[in-house]
């Protein structure tokens, strides 16, 4: 089958600015969205850049722009799409680097403010912490979080202040925030509840719509609200 | 650019991290990654991580290395597995005081599931002993491989660990037999770098990409193997390439084990649980050789569906509350790539190329061996699936891949520690660089010559169908004859792109080489092992030969090409016996 990739290509060392190359490759249509690209790559350009790894929706590297939409070029078929002019971009709002490549570094940047990682203050038993099912439950969708940044560089409010934390980093706030055994809630709280925190989030709910792994973006920061508005000072 | 550390560690996946955590606190550790950290392919592993905690029902540490040394084919190093095992309860417990979010039981511990070749003791009505599945696989939903390595990539984070994210290895710098630091190429400015170091570790991953059909990453080129090989270290076992038996038809992608530890069955055209045939006292939950060699006998005989070259994985009897609760992101990767529904229809699977048993021989410490009688390269460790400590012998066990990764990075990091408290940063060799500037001038001059992907997918498809699951003389000579071959048409590569800025081309032209560069030692140890065991299956040395190769193979990279010289098996409580299930 013929698809045409209209890819936003730019080369640093050579381009001044972005600019749009179609390329007409013969696929099959079980092929994923990155397999096209690999076949632009191996047959006709060395050079187009795009990061990948696992190539089924695990890692996280490839998430990209596609017919307008942040998704990753892994987990979606050419045959999911009836017109077979793919419009490929990386994903807007961070700085371009190559072709399909940005820079992810404000992205991690954002992460790591939010103290990603557990913090309990009493002494580990011997065993396990115990937690429940139930409180299990509460993380469920938080901990399946790749980092991709689909949803962060879809997030209107971010386009408009890139300051503002964005949508993943705050979702790890809550996966530990809701976590029964941390005790660092007030922390992590103290840096989300700020002028670029959490109510920067207008629920446009795009990083819903983008998220890969269908998480609940929007609901788990509404939970986050809540929590910053209830909170005894 | 020279960087001056106390411990490189490459790769950044399970291994690597963990290793990171342990030392991070005594040293300046700098962690190298081709990829961003969480991208590590440790992340894709599913079912679960394997340890006694017998949190469902009762198990032992003594029935786990049992399970391990009888799932070896009695080629596992005993005291190795047996060290591995003991540590584990206490490995997990600290990754859950890490903050991993393990599936819970209803009092709130560590859930666990079956998974194939874990057992427990059974006595019978007639008194006679059996051994049928045990509740071992401490799991998250199956995501369990992923959640470890977000929270150790976390611990990282709380511990300020240096990181250079897309940073691809060249060369190990090894000086009159000590190793000194670590070349890489910084895919971001096409420049290569110097990593000057007083101790070095891998933790680089497997070697899944040689193959066509494979659940690995692109990531998992055997980079770490390759450049040690480079660098006159040998590699062990590299023969023994596992087949995981259930990848989702036709790209290989894994469908996890854990499918059939919560009940899935495997079924043939006519709709029959063939396992039965096979392994009739734990079906599907024998051990992956096993598994593997079912299913591929049924595609080979015209059992396969509609006589093709799948079988089903049949989880519709499991509801889909179930399937939601405990297996959701194959239940996706079913939908995305299958366009099947598992709560309704089976999912299509064959065999695909998963993990290398094989790889940089290390002592039970890290320790990297310079040779088959034990000596110790300096400066330079290893762990996880680029390591061969001896662990999963001759078939690795479900489960235990995760735990190999997170005990043996923690005790090289332990190791690591105690290495460095009388370790100097050593004066660097001349011209650390010169190999390496030499290849990269070299390909930046090319004009024409070979196609790097058709070599690629040449080497792919004939190891796929020549050193895969079924092994034969005829088929190996001539799988030799074909990397010797591609070696040559490499020499005359041709680098289309010559920019410097993420050149992912030039990146994946060293990837190539290194695939050439191990698959020579994977078919060499294959021809040279006439006997069955595990996963290395000869069909024209149709049994396990215990007498003359219960040892493992130790290849070395010479100037004449491959030597192969063997060391024996530690063996302590478990003589060889026939292995059945």
């Amino acid at each position: 089958m013929k698809v045409t990739l209209s890819i936003l290509r730019f080369d640093p060392e050579k381009d001044e600015k972005p600019y749009r190359k179609d390329y007409e490759i013969d696929v099959d249509p079980s092929f994923r969205i990155l397999d096209c690209l690999d076949k632009v790559k191996w047959d006709i350009d060395g050079g187009l850049a795009y990061r990948r790894s696992c190539s089924h929706g695990i890692c996280g590297s490839d998430a990209m722009m596609i017919n307008g939409k942040n998704m990753l070029a892994c987990q979606v078929l050419v045959h999911d799409f009836k017109n077979k002019y793919i419009k490929i971009d990386p994903i807007p709002s961070l700085p371009i680097i190559k072709d399909l490549i940005v820079d992810m570094e404000s992205f991690f940047a954002k992460y790591d403010v939010v103290k990603p990682y557990l913090i309990a203050k009493s002494q580990p038993p011997a065993k396990e912490r115990y937690q429940s099912i139930e409180d299990r439950a509460v993380i469920d969708e938080a901990v399946n979080c790749i980092l991709c940044g689909a949803c962060s560089a879809s997030c209107p409010s971010l386009w408009t202040n890139d300051s503002y934390l964005g949508p993943a980093a705050m979702l790890k706030a809550y996966r530990f925030v809701f976590d029964s055994r941390d005790d660092a809630a007030n922390e992590r709280l103290d840096v989300v509840d700020s002028p670029d925190g959490l109510w920067r989030c207008h629920t446009i709910f795009n990083c819903v719509e983008v998220c890969p792994k269908e998480i609940n973006i929007t609901w788990h920061l509404s939970q986050l609200k809540k929590k910053c508005a209830m909170r005894e000072f | 650019m020279i960087h001056k550390h106390d411990l490189i560690i490459v790769g950044a996946g399970l291994a690597g991290l963990r290793a990171a955590v342990e030392t991070s606190g005594s040293a300046d550790v700098a962690v190298l990654s081709k990829l961003f950290p969480t991208r590590s392919h440790s992340g894709a592993a599913q079912g679960g991580i394997a340890a006694a905690l017998g949190n469902e029902e009762h198990d032992t540490v003594e029935w786990h290395i049992f399970d391990s040394v009888k799932g070896s084919d009695y080629l596992g190093d005993q005291d190795a597995i047996s060290m591995m095992c003991e540590e584990a309860p206490d490995a997990i417990y600290e990754l859950e005081h890490f903050g991993v979010p393990f599936s819970r039981t209803n009092e709130g511990k560590i859930a666990q599931r079956q998974f194939g070749g874990h057992t427990k003791e059974v006595i019978d009505e007639n008194g006679n002993s059996k051994r049928m599945p045990v509740l071992r696989a401490c799991y998250s939903a199956d995501r369990t491989g992923h959640v470890l390595l977000h929270t150790l990539y976390e611990q990282c984070i709380k511990r300020n660990v240096r990181f250079y994210s897309e940073y691809f290895i060249l060369s190990l710098i090894m000086d009159e037999g000590v190793c000194k630091g670590v070349t890489a190429f910084n895919l971001r400015d096409g420049q290569i770098h110097t990593f000057h170091a007083k101790a070095v570790m891998f933790g680089t991953g497997g070697y899944g990409r040689a193959y066509r059909v494979t659940s690995n990453a692109y990531a998992n080129s055997g980079d770490g193997v390759a450049v040690a090989f480079r660098a006159g270290i040998p590699l062990e076992d590299m023969e023994f390439v596992q087949f995981h038996p259930t990848g989702l038809y036709p790209l290989g992608i894994l469908v996890t084990e854990g499918a059939r530890g919560e009940g899935g069955f495997l079924k043939n055209k006519d709709g029959e649980r063939f396992m039965k045939n096979y392994a009739p006292t734990v079906m599907e939950l024998a051990p992956r050789d096993m598994v593997t060699r079912s299913i591929q006998t049924e595609i080979n005989e015209g059992r396969g569906i509609d006589g093709r070259d799948f079988v089903n994985l049949d989880l519709t009897h499991l509801g889909e509350a179930k399937l939601k609760e405990r297996l959701p992101e194959i239940t996706g990767f079913a939908k995305t790539y299958a366009g099947i529904d598992p709560v309704k229809q089976p999912i299509p699977i064959l065999p695909t190329a998963h993990y290398s048993m094989g790889g940089i021989p290390t002592d039970l410490y890290g320790n990297v061996l310079a040779d088959e009688k034990g000596a110790i390269v300096k400066g330079f460790f290893a762990a996880g699936e680029c390591a061969c400590i001896f662990v999963h012998g001759a078939n690795r066990l479900g489960n235990n891949s995760l735990l190999d990764a997170v005990v043996h990075g923690r005790r090289t990091g332990k190791t690591i520690v105690k290495y460095l408290r009388d370790a100097e940063l050593l004066p660097l060799p001349k011209d650390v660089e010169k190999k390496d500037k030499a290849m990269f001038k070299k390909l930046y001059a090319t004009t024409s010559g070979e196609n790097a992907d058709k070599i690629r997918v040449r080497l792919k498809e004939e190891m796929t169908n020549k050193c895969g699951v079924f092994r034969n003389e005829k088929d190996l000579l001539s799988m030799l004859d074909t990397v010797h071959e591609l070696k040559e048409k490499f020499k005359n590569i041709h680098m289309m792109h010559k920019g410097i800025v993420f050149n992912t081309e030039l990146m994946e032209i060293i990837e190539l080489s290194n695939l050439l560069e191990f698959s020579d030692a994977i078919v060499t140890g294959a021809l040279e092992r006439k006997e069955c065991r595990g996963a290395h299956w000869r069909i024209d040395h149709p049994k396990r030969d215990d007498v003359n190769w219960l040892k493992h193979t130790i290849a070395f990279k010479t100037d004449k090409g491959i030597e192969l010289k063997y060391k024996p098996v530690t063996i302590l409580n478990y003589q060889p016996q026939e292995r059945k299930y």
